[in-house]
């Protein structure tokens, strides 16, 4: 059977001593699938890295942040008549082999959109005290709303069919951290959401978008965009 | 209303005014903005031309002052107008994600396709 049109998009900020890994890895994992990296404005080499790589690299002019380089990738997926899109950070975090499993449900149209979760007995992730508490409250929340077992509704590592991404490519997707209040809006659009477990690394090089004081930024809009997003009714038609 | 606070009044309600016209008139100012300001400055010069208005209104709100009624409405507008600039930068940040989008995905596509079509790519 012929695999339908598939994209990976990896978004990636300042990663230059990670993309080029990565790119490999999800060659050798989804042979069939075309690449797109997604330069979110790095300062560093990122750029020259990735096309050495051979992906097909997009460079946003300036930093537009984690969700907007997404979305660039789902407007070039919606664009370009891609069937199956999947998304692995740049940072070497997600193992590409996890691709395949995630992928795969997404094909069998067992779910529209899947998560790759990280809690799993062998997924080989330590998350720290406030990553694991953050993520524990917010899968709660996006277990109570869709009445799904979503365990880490924070992960990046996620596979959808056109639909999804025909809503996500909108300017209903947040520009700044898509999370849980993204997964709560597409159950409320009537998507189909699953999960399976993935594989992860710890990092590579470079330093994670989580430092500093954002956490508790973090924390923050996530409860306020969940409450908004319960609060409102999006609406979607068939494009 | 002691006269002279009413004159200090109306100068400054009228440099308010013709200050915000002139920005209209140079284009520094768009229509859209100068509204809000316009209502500003007519309602500055109404409360000092009509003093009777402004204890009236005091009365309304409950409060002791006049003054107090001019603060609280001085308060509520820049409030007002503030929060019409975050409604503003928010768009304006939507539309500046989009175009940024945009530029990064046919740029990226103009130079894929300069380098297949082109003699030597770039």
């Amino acid at each position: 059977m012929s695999k339908p049109p598939t994209l990976i998009i990896i978004p990636a900020f300042n990663e230059a001593a990670n993309i080029r890994q990565v790119v490999r890895g999800v060659n050798e994992s989804v042979p069939w699938a075309d690449v797109v990296v997604i330069d979110d404005g790095s300062t560093d080499k990122t750029f020259d890295e990735a096309v050495a790589s051979g992906a097909f690299v997009i460079r946003h002019p300036f930093n537009l942040g984690y969700g907007a380089a997404l979305q660039t990738g789902y407007k070039y997926a919606w664009r370009n008549g891609y069937e199956l899109v999947a998304q692995i950070d740049g940072d070497g975090q997600h193992d590409p082999a996890s691709l395949l499993p995630l992928l795969a449900r997404v094909e069998s149209k067992e779910a529209n959109l899947v998560v790759g979760t990280r809690f799993h007995a062998d997924s080989g992730y330590r998350p720290t005290g406030l990553k694991r508490a953050g993520s524990a409250v917010f899968g709660a929340v996006a277990r109570a709303v869709t009445r799904q077992r979503i365990t880490d509704p924070t992960s990046g590592f996620q596979a959808m069919d056109r639909s999804v991404i025909s809503v996500f490519q909108s300017d209903l997707f947040p520009h700044d951290y898509p999370d849980t209040d993204v997964l709560i809006m597409l159950h409320r659009l009537g998507f189909k959401l699953a999960e399976v477990p993935v594989k992860m690394r710890q990092r590579g090089a470079g330093r994670s978008m989580h430092s500093g004081a954002a956490p508790i930024y973090y924390v923050f809009k996530m409860f306020l965009s969940l409450l908004v997003t319960m609060l409102r009714k999006d609406t979607w038609g068939p494009n | 209303m002691p006269i002279h606070q009413k004159v200090v009044a109306i100068a400054i309600s009228l440099a308010i005014l013709i200050v915000i016209i002139e920005l209209v008139r140079r284009r520094r100012l768009k229509e859209e903005y100068s509204w809000l300001w316009l209502i500003t400055g007519v309602s500055l010069l109404v409360l000092t031309l009509k003093y009777e208005l402004l204890v009236w209104l005091t009365a309304l709100i409950g409060a002791v002052l006049p003054t107090s009624t001019l603060f609280f409405f001085g308060l509520i507008f820049l409030i007002l107008i503030v929060l019409h600039f975050s409604v503003r930068i928010s768009a304006l940040s939507t539309q500046v994600k989009n175009l940024a989008q945009e530029v990064a995905i046919l740029s990226a596509t103009v130079d894929s396709s300069r380098g297949e079509a082109g003699p030597r790519g770039r």
